[in-house]
């Protein structure tokens, strides 16, 4: 059996789980910008009202 | 108490990932004429059908969004479409890896390959559609109609090894094939793959669902400022 058949198969479950993480990544970026932006606005309308 | 079930979610699906991993790394033997490289498959074909069925319920909340009118199915279509988008990545990237050792070559312009890679470039183009259209009930309508037809391009995907002669390998799912090709405890390692990723989508599409909840919030809130 050729070696490279073994370091491909986790090169493969690398990959899948790389995947993931990178998508969990951007959740949480997306999360963290989103929370920053509501309370941005919600200062400004605070502000805007006084 | 949503949050609360988003963590329960999150630590079953990761044990069930664990329990799977060991499964199929130490108690499973290799099979017989691919060796180690064919457990990329527990990944492959399960990457596969995670994104179909999210693609496939994008297509049904699309279905409801324009029977409703409900915001709440748009932002449910939007959530699954997004989150079976790193699936089918998962499917197409473990694909090019396998074919590197068993085919010899990383890519060719198989008729599957290519229907799964257009399929994928197509929900790629369905979230950059919803990024340029700025009024939200013009984006919700051409987003649906858009998910709606594009759930075609799965089920074409999906025929394509019976409709062409292809390089991929033949159906081997005992549903399919009414039995034979595949070893039952590798078969059900795959559905038990199938499943823990599901669970991993449901995870997913639920902060995504939060997360899209809270840009609707953001835009209301930007129309409140801008009245002052």
């Amino acid at each position: 059996m050729d070696e490279r058949n073994f370091t491909y198969m986790f090169y493969g479950l690398a990959a899948a789980w790389t995947t993931i993480v990178l998508y969990v990544l951007t959740l949480v970026t997306r999360e963290n910008k989103l929370k920053t932006e509501v309370e941005t606005l919600k200062n400004l309308i605070k502000e805007r009202k006084v | 108490m949503r949050e609360k079930l988003i963590y329960a979610l999150g630590i079953v699906a990761a044990l069930y990932l664990v329990r799977n991993l060991y499964v199929m790394l130490l108690q499973l033997p290799d099979e017989l004429a691919q060796g180690p490289i064919y457990r990329i498959f527990y990944f492959h074909l399960p990457g596969y059908f995670t994104g179909a069925t999210c693609f496939f319920l994008g297509g049904v909340f699309s279905i409801l969004y324009l029977v409703t009118r409900k915001w709440k199915w748009d932002s449910l279509a939007v959530s699954v479409t997004e989150v079976g988008l790193p699936f089918a990545a998962m499917n197409l990237i473990t694909g090019m890896i396998w074919g590197r050792i068993i085919w010899g070559i990383w890519w060719t312009w198989d008729p599957r390959l290519t229907a799964a890679l257009i399929s994928a470039l197509i929900y790629a183009g369905y979230l950059m559609l919803r990024k340029a259209i700025p009024d939200p009930t013009e984006r919700a309508k051409n987003s649906a109609v858009m998910a709606i037809f594009a759930f075609t391009s799965v089920i074409f995907t999906y025929k394509s090894n019976e409709w062409f002669r292809t390089q991929h390998p033949a159906p081997v799912l005992s549903l399919r094939t009414g039995g034979g090709t595949i070893e039952p405890a590798m078969e059900w390692m795959l559905f038990h793959n199938w499943m823990a990723l599901l669970m991993l989508a449901a995870l997913f599409i639920a902060i995504r669902w939060n997360q899209e909840e809270r840009r609707r919030e953001i835009e209301s809130l930007r129309r409140e400022a801008l009245a002052y």
